[in-house]
């Protein structure tokens, strides 16, 4: 056993704050609390870009890729040292999507010709993708999706409606799944094909859908006769689900699943030193020391879980169960943080951001308007345990 | 970083694992017919795992050990916990033994250690008293010098294994400080009365009665007995995390088993998702007891400085086992609660657990320490 990271990874870790910190100052930083669900405003996108570029060009997208897809052959557990650098500025490169998920979705199952295009541009970090999956009526049920792209002479024709697709109105390819066998008697889990959907396409309406938190990055995407070339088909026809099921492995536990609202935690505990009710810190009272040592507590063993996920990585196998219970753990986690710091807090922690009198930058309110979003993005708690239940466990169906 | 254990770790698993399912199969079983057992386990399974070599594990060769570090340990005591192993393991080899190691003189240590080695010495530490406190201020019990001896006087309470113990290690304050005497556990003036506890393991009171200990049977320096003790402490503590992380697996286990097997409603209960869902949350926070434990446990192996880890480990480990035992008896319905069945005694355990050297509470105290609160 050991528990620490390499040298090489410590260097690396140095290296990547001092490329961030160029762009992004520690504890001066914009609060996103969770780069998923908040709106990236445009000033700030110019230089989220920006930093981004530089990190791929210092070959931190795609650093597990082989070297023959433009990639390093660095193990997961650098990628996590990377990613878990920007988690500590809240930062989420543009390029994260394509970095963790469609890059080895496409070398897993692309074309010849689809590598050739995609492999290169996103390894510059230059591709942006929305993740195409629910729909109105296929939320975790994700087999339930209606959304159809038949095949035609020389196209799919594709008809539907996705929802939730965070970053559709920013982003230039969609990953979409549809259904390519019209027949509803086939069950979804074998009647649905993966697609590189060039958003440009005519026939695509994107509509952004305002949280509650304000953000406005979730889109709907609505799709009408559009005619998706057929080199833009992932890997077999019918047979996406399958793809995407391994996908999801991938995507279930990363390191940003326990650090959404890093910044949070960080700030909290400073805020409680320095905070004096009735005449004394906030840290002094029994219950809050309570609350904040159970909040450490909780967060060093759930990122413990996670480096796990990334240790299974680097031993060549699928983290599928292991990556269930960090990602439930984690997600559940970040939840409690942002509810607890209401309570820690008080009354202020009503206040949201843009209040000159809100403490620690807003970033209670904002995080506690996102929290119901950490368990529901990329598998809800619930699906997360039913995975675990009959894969891991073994427990039956009927 | 690597998850593993090493391949030696792996076979001592695999060896503890064959020889307590061959030899305490049934723990509640063997338990009740030591109840009225003064000794309270077999000496035959005391005496094959000393031929074993697991009473030596961790000490040093030239003590008649295997020369094993405290995550080696830790393997062997999370597979004790699992078969919820009866006797006096864990007051002999960590309480007693790990001090000795730390902080006895080379002389005491070539008299103790190659005895408990070969399985024919029995410790324990007497540390808490009446007050339950793991502070050094919780240290009341006086030993007072006299001549070329100190006498002590007072009580200790929940000192495991002291009726039958061969010599107790006793924390007792001195004018210098919290000072650790090497008492012969047949010294006169010791009087021990066993506790009726919730598991019925041993745990004693003992009582000084102007007892006396000759002064080269001090551990360590005179009044410096409270650095031994903490050092200690941090190993005790992620010991029993690692015997709770043993008996919660097995806890779990017997749940869903039973939830495979159990038909109600016409179907099995493990079908249902509401128990799926209970399994699950079971599992995903034994998992994080299991990193928790082994993450400290190698620390403490490697000497590094592990404070605000040991307490966190401690502090969670406490709160997530008795959750988890509650749900894995309620899955069982009231078969989980008869005498006949293990699950009892793995309920009672994770509440001992829990409690003993601290609860999340105590802990947690100290991780607001260790983070600057």
């Amino acid at each position: 056993m050991e528990f620490e990271f390499t040298k090489e990874q410590d260097e690396l870790r140095e290296e990547v704050r001092e490329v961030i910190e160029k762009h992004i100052k520690l504890g001066n930083h914009k609060v996103m609390s969770d780069s998923f669900f908040i709106e990236r405003k445009e000033e700030d996108m110019a230089g989220a870009e920006a930093l981004s570029k530089e990190m791929a060009e210092h070959g931190w997208c795609g650093m597990t890729w082989p070297k023959e897809n433009g990639g390093r052959e660095m193990s997961y557990l650098d990628r996590l040292v990377v990613q878990e650098e920007c988690q500590l500025y809240s930062f989420m490169p543009t390029w994260f999507a394509g970095d963790r998920q469609m890059g080895p979705s496409i070398m897993k199952f692309g074309t010849k010709e689809q590598k050739e295009y995609f492999l290169p541009k996103l390894v510059k970090g230059e591709l942006t993708f929305g993740i195409g999956m629910s729909e109105p009526e296929a939320g975790s049920d994700l087999a339930a999706l209606k959304t159809t792209a038949i095949e035609k002479e020389d196209h799919f024709l594709l008809n539907g409606q996705k929802v939730w697709t965070s970053g559709a109105a920013t982003a230039d390819y969609l990953y979409l799944v549809a259904r390519t066998d019209p027949d509803p008697s086939v069950p979804g889990a074998r009647a649905c094909s993966e697609f590189l959907l060039d958003l440009k396409l005519p026939g695509i309406d994107i509509r952004r859908v305002e949280s509650m938190n304000g953000s406005k990055e979730w889109c709907e995407v609505f799709f009408t006769d559009v005619k998706v070339p057929k080199s833009a088909l992932v890997g077999t026809k019918n047979k996406g689900f399958y793809q995407i099921m391994e996908q999801l492995d991938y995507e279930r536990a990363g390191i940003e699943r326990i650090m959404f609202n890093y910044a949070l935690l960080v700030d909290l505990t400073e805020y409680v030193k320095e905070t004096k009710r009735n005449d004394k810190p906030l840290s002094k009272d029994p219950l809050i020391r309570q609350e904040i040592a159970k909040l450490w507590t909780e967060f060093e063993v759930g990122r413990l879980l996670i480096y796990r996920v990334a240790w299974v990585l680097t031993q060549g196998k699928v983290p599928n169960v292991e990556a269930a219970m960090a990602k439930a753990y984690a997600t559940a986690f970040c939840t409690r943080l942002a509810n607890t710091a209401t309570r820690i807090m008080g009354l202020p922690s009503l206040l949201r951001a843009e209040s000159s009198w809100a403490p620690i930058k807003g970033q209670v309110c904002a995080s506690y308007l996102c929290s119901p979003g950490y368990t529901l993005a990329g598998g809800s708690e619930e699906v997360l345990k039913n995975v675990l239940a009959r894969r891991g466990l073994g427990l039956p169906r009927e | 970083m690597d998850f593993n254990l090493s391949e030696e770790q792996e076979m001592l698993r695999t060896m503890a694992q064959e020889y307590l399912a061959a030899n305490c199969p049934r723990p509640s079983n063997m338990l009740k017919e030591l109840r009225n057992d003064e000794r309270g386990y077999p000496p035959a399974l005391w005496k094959g795992m000393a031929e074993l070599g697991w009473m030596g594990l961790v000490f040093p060769e030239k003590y008649g050990g295997a020369d094993g570090n405290f995550l080696d340990l830790t393997v062997l005591l999370e597979e004790m916990g699992r078969a919820c192993l009866p006797g006096p393991f864990f007051s002999t080899v960590v309480l007693g033994g790990l001090t000795i190691l730390e902080a006895a003189s080379e002389e005491q240590k070539q008299e103790i250690l190659p005895k408990v080695s070969n399985g024919n010495l029995i410790l324990t530490l007497a540390l808490t008293e009446p007050s339950y406190s793991y502070e050094p201020s919780g240290i009341t019990v006086k030993a007072v010098p006299q001549g070329d001896n100190y006498i002590i006087n007072g009580t200790k309470f929940f000192v495991p294994n002291a009726h039958i113990a061969d010599y107790i290690i006793c924390v007792a304050r001195t004018d210098e400080g919290i000072t650790l005497f090497l008492v012969d556990g047949k010294s006169t003036g010791i009087e021990t009365e066993i506790l009726q506890t919730i598991d019925w393991s041993k745990q004693c009171t003992v009582t000084f009665n102007n007892v006396k200990v000759p002064k080269s049977n001090i551990i360590g320096e005179v009044g410096k007995g409270w650095e031994v003790i903490e050092k200690v402490l941090q190993k005790a503590k992620i010991g029993i995390c690692a015997d709770g992380v043993g008996l919660t697996q097995r806890a779990v286990e017997m749940a869903i088993d039973y939830a495979k097997e159990r038909v109600q409603f016409g179907v099995h209960l493990g079908s249902l998702e509401v128990i799926q869902h209970y399994c699950s949350d079971m599992a995903i926070a034994l998992e994080a007891c299991r990193w928790a434990t082994y993450k400290t446990a190698w620390m403490l192996a490697e000497g590094k400085s592990c404070a605000q880890w040991v307490a966190m480990a401690k502090a969670y480990v406490s709160s997530a086992i008795q959750e988890i035992l509650f749900t894995a008896l309620h899955v069982h319905g009231s078969i989980g609660m008869t005498v006949d069945h293990d699950m009892p005694l793995y309920f009672k355990r994770s509440k001992a657990v829990e409690l003993t050297f601290g609860d999340a509470s105590e802990n947690l105290e100290l991780v607001a320490q260790e983070i600057g609160l």
